[in-house]
Formats: structure tokens, sequence, C-alpha cells
């Protein structure tokens, strides 16, 4: 893919960013901390890739070390979210 | 079946997962969507890492696997064990390790370029290193800042700002040299300028974190949370995938917009926030407000006669109920008022606690039901019409010098109109210690008001008692 693209991608994802996260509604944004938090981890893809690669035995274990680091993100981010967003109950109608 | 790196089934599992993350923040809209969106990313995540591992992992897959079951577990861990009061500082660590992570990656990309597809014959190529260097620059402020954030919000650090001399000039200083150096990369692919970039991000992070006091968490937690994903989307330019692209403008608006939101519910500017030092030095803006004044004690027996009989309570809980851990005693308590027939409503200020939604978690945790807790402009307008306003561990935000007193420190911060209510109960330690920006507050000493001085938790307790007579 060619810088324009890449770039075109990203502009727009900022847009969609802006709507989205102002239909947030306040009460539920410590979970979107916490998510935004797990899926910023995304970052493991790279990580991923490092960990792999065969010819630098330092860059591998930099990328598997960003691997663990990435994971504990991700594990630890969707679980908290999930743990927080549990909690939010309505009333009860009786 | 190791699937081939160029495959075009492989930038569209990226889109997907992309979409599938935007997913995750739109649930958000609204507490009943909410988790159905945390799986949306999830299922996104697992999509991104199993696209990664199929084309690129098969060759180390014991070390990976290794690797994400040691982080997965000590992360799920984590998550299952920490208390809600301690979420703020949780949130700064994982900061900080999206933050160390991008500029491993960033390092591991440097070291074998080849891997990572951005050789232009045995160079890197140009563009490329600009935003290798941006994102470990970004991903090393977000990692040393998130380290201060976490050691503060955890009281493992003092909490109120710690002033260097000169230190704007020196924080523009390293700031300039480290964008300086991010062109020079440009020019020379050497491992020197690198580690330069590196270690003055690292240095910037811990200098920009370290004056800013405590009441300014939220701003800088969420600004943390911004840069965590400008780091992420650096790095998908380097690799050109389009799911860390997607995510880093995600994460880095969201976290900008919260940092918008949170000066706006202080009406300070963010370069006032990010300048730091507030609250450090409020004395002469207190005024002469140090004079002797009356105000009147109450007892936990007389506050629980007079809800008894009110008609509407609204409760202002800030972050000194986080701090005694008295949201399910305080839930009990409305719990028992609503037995009696009165009516029980929560106020949150946007600012209140270390972290934006901070109080709402908690009320949440105690199983206080989302639809009874309003936001400021929803409620503001009912305190005219409330019989009792309960202040428990909040201050600044029910200041109604905000209001009137121009040469405040908060003037202009939108405040709840508590001095509207028939009857103010104010639960405090102490008279001795005014709020966080060091203002005197001249609710103390209203006619009705009456002051609780007491641990939050202990004077809830003793509420709830005395209805039960």
């Amino acid at each position: 893919m060619d810088f324009v693209s890449i770039l075109s991608i990203f502009v727009m994802a900022c847009f969609v960013g802006y709507y989205v996260v102002w239909s947030v509604t306040p009460a539920l944004h410590t979970p979107l901390m916490a998510v935004t938090n797990a899926i910023s981890s995304v970052i493991v893809v790279g990580a991923l890739i490092a960990g792999a690669a065969q010819g630098s035995q330092v860059s591998k274990w930099l990328g598997l070390l960003a691997v663990v680091l990435a994971s504990v993100n991700i594990f630890g981010g969707f679980a908290v979210t999930e743990r927080m967003l549990a909690m939010y109950k309505k009333k009860d109608k009786k | 079946m190791e699937l081939s790196a160029s495959s075009a089934w492989v930038p569209l599992a990226y889109l997907i997962a992309g979409v599938l993350f935007i997913m995750a923040l739109r649930g958000l809209s609204s507490p009943a969507t909410s988790r159905s969106g945390n799986r949306y990313g999830m299922i996104g995540m697992t999509i991104a890492m199993v696209t990664t591992l199929v084309t690129h992992g098969l060759a180390s897959m014991t070390e990976i696997v290794g690797a994400i079951a040691i982080g997965g577990g000590v992360g799920f861990v984590t998550a299952r064990r920490i208390k809600m009061t301690d979420m703020p500082q949780l949130v700064a660590a994982f900061h900080s390790l999206v933050g160390l992570a991008a500029v491993l990656v960033g390092w591991a990309a440097y070291l074998n370029p080849g891997a990572f597809g951005i050789l232009e014959g045995a160079q890197i190529a140009s563009h490329s290193r600009v935003e290798m260097g941006l994102g470990i620059a970004i991903g090393a402020i977000t990692f040393s800042g998130s380290i201060i954030a976490f050691l503060k919000l955890a009281g493992k650090m003092s909490g109120s700002p710690i002033m260097l001399p000169a230190r704007h000039a020196i924080n523009l200083g390293t700031l300039a040299l480290i964008i300086g150096l991010v062109g020079y990369f440009t020019q020379a692919q050497d491992l020197w300028v690198i580690a330069a970039i590196t270690a003055l991000s690292f240095a910037i992070g811990f200098l920009l974190i370290i004056p800013i006091g405590g009441a300014d968490m939220p701003v800088v937690v969420s600004m943390l949370n911004s840069y965590s994903g400008w780091a992420a989307a650096a790095m998908g330019f380097t690799l050109h995938n389009t799911a860390m692209i997607i995510t880093g403008a995600l994460v880095g608006s969201s976290g900008a917009i919260l940092s918008y939101i949170m000066c706006k519910a202080m009406n300070r500017s963010f370069l006032s926030v990010i300048a730091g030092g507030f609250g450090a030095d409020a004395g002469p803006s207190g005024g002469p407000a140090k004079e002797q004044r009356p105000w009147k004690r109450g007892s936990a027996e007389d506050a629980a006669y007079i809800m008894k009989e009110a008609e509407s309570v609204i409760i202002i809980p800030g972050y000194g109920m986080a701090v005694s851990q008295a949201q399910h005693v305080l839930r009990e308590m409305g719990d028992q008022l609503k037995a009696k027939g009165v009516s029980v409503k929560y106020a949150i200020h946007p600012v209140a606690g270390r972290m934006p939604g901070h109080m709402n978690v908690l009320l949440a945790e105690a199983n206080v039901p989302y639809d009874e807790v309003f936001e400021l402009e929803d409620i503001n307008g009912e305190f005219a019409q409330a019989d009792v306003a309960f202040i428990i561990g909040a201050n600044d935000v029910v200041n109604p010098a905000a209001k009137t007193d121009k040469s405040s420190p908060i003037y202009g911060m939108p405040v709840f109109d508590v001095d509207k209510a028939k009857t103010i109960f104010f639960v405090k330690r102490s008279m001795g210690g005014v709020g966080y920006a060091g203002v005197d507050n001249d609710v103390f000493y209203m006619d009705q008001t009456m002051m609780l001085l007491a641990d939050a938790k202990k004077m809830v307790e003793d509420i709830v008692k005395a209805l039960a007579h």
C-alpha cells in the first residue's frame, strides 16, 4: 500500500473515532479507557512479526518481550472491561 | 497451512479487525449494548493475532504461545483481582505497557528491517524511519509518563506537584531535540540516533508528568490514553497495517476527546494543565477567607432524621468516597431512604475522582442502578426542588466561588448548585483541610449546612444505623 492510501485510512479513522467517542455515555468513560487500552495493544501484531522473524536474535527477543507486555494488556484490558460492564444494572422493575 | 503474507485475504482480515474495534467503542454508547461491544473487540483482537500468526509466526510458534500465555495469565489474574477503587492506577499501568511495547517493536523493526518489509535497497526507507522514530518517541513518553501517573495514583509518590526550576525551558528544549533527532534519523540510520531519541523521550515523559498534581490526573490519564493510541498508529504506518492504523486513530481521538471534556469540566486550558503546578501555591488567591466563621456541626442522627422526612435527596460523591470505600454503605443508605418513600438520586461531576467515569464505576460496583445516576447538566436544575444535598468526599465541585469569585483559582468551573437545596449535609474528615484547589468553600458556613465531620464510611454507617430505628 502506498503512503497516501494509508494516510487516507488514518484520517478517516480519526473522524470515525471522533464521532463514535462523542456518542459514548459519560457513565462509561472508565470502561472506555479500559477497552481502548485493550485494543491499542493491537501493536501485538508488530511484536508477533518481530518475535517470529529469523535473522536477528536481539530483534526476536525484543519482539517476544513486547508480545508478553501487549498480552498483559489484551487479556487484562478486555477482562477488566467485562467485569466493569457487568456491574452496570438498571433499576429492578418490580 | 502457512498463508502467504501477500495474500489478498490478509489485509481484508486486518480491516475486519479494525471495523470490529470501531463497533466495540460504538457499543459503549449505552450500558445495554456495552457488553456485546466488548465481545466485538475481543473477536477483532483474535482475528488480528491469528492472521499475523498464520502469515508470519509458524517458525517460532512455541516461544510465541509461551509469551502470550505468560502475559495473558498475568493480565487476566490482575483484572480479576483488582479492586474497583484501584482502577485509575491499573489503567495508568496498562498505558505504560502499551508504550513500552511500542518502543520494543520500534527497536525490533530497526534491528531487523527485512522482517518488517521496510527495506529500500540496503537501507530502511526514509519515511519508515520517520514513522519508526515517532512511534518510539511517543511510546517512550507514554511509558515513562504513565509510570509517574501510576506512582502518584497508587500513592507511592507524593500526589502534589513537584516543581523543577526552569522546567518549561528544559521541556521545550528536550522536545525540540527529539524532533530534530527524528529528522536527522532520515539522513543517518545510526544506532546512537535511535538510542538518543529513546532516552530523551523517556526523560521528557517523566518531566512532563512530575509537576502535575493529583486532581489533574483525569486529564493526565486521558492524555496518556491518547498517546498510547498515536504510538500504535505510528507503528501501523511502519507496518502498513490497517488494523493498527484504525485502532491507533480511534484510541488517539478517544483520549483526546476525554482530555478535552475533563479540561472543560475544570474550566482550564489543556496547556495550563500540562504546564502543571496547579494547587501548589493557592495561598494568595484563597484570599482573606482565613478568618473564623461560624459553622454548624451535625450528627448522624440529625442527618438520618432530616433525610427520612425529606421528599428528595441528591447525593454528590467525590474522591473522598473512593478513598474511604464508602460506596457500598452509601447504597445501603440510599436503599433505606427509598424504602421510606424518599426519592434518591446521585449527581456526578465529570472530574469527580481520579479518572473519567471513576465515580460511576464505583456506584455501579455497589449495585446502584445506572438510571439513578445523573450528569452535572442533567441534574443541576433539580437542586432548587431538592430537600437535601448530601455531599460526600467532594468539595471543589460544589464550591459557589466558581460562579461568583473571579479571583478564585476555580472560577468558571461548572459546579453543582447545592446552595439552592433546603438542607446540605457535608461529609468531611475535618474542618482543617480545604479542597484540592486550596480554596475555602462558602457552603461550609451557610445557614442550611450541617457539617458531618468523620471518615465518610464511618459516618454513613452511623446514618444507616440511625435510619434503622
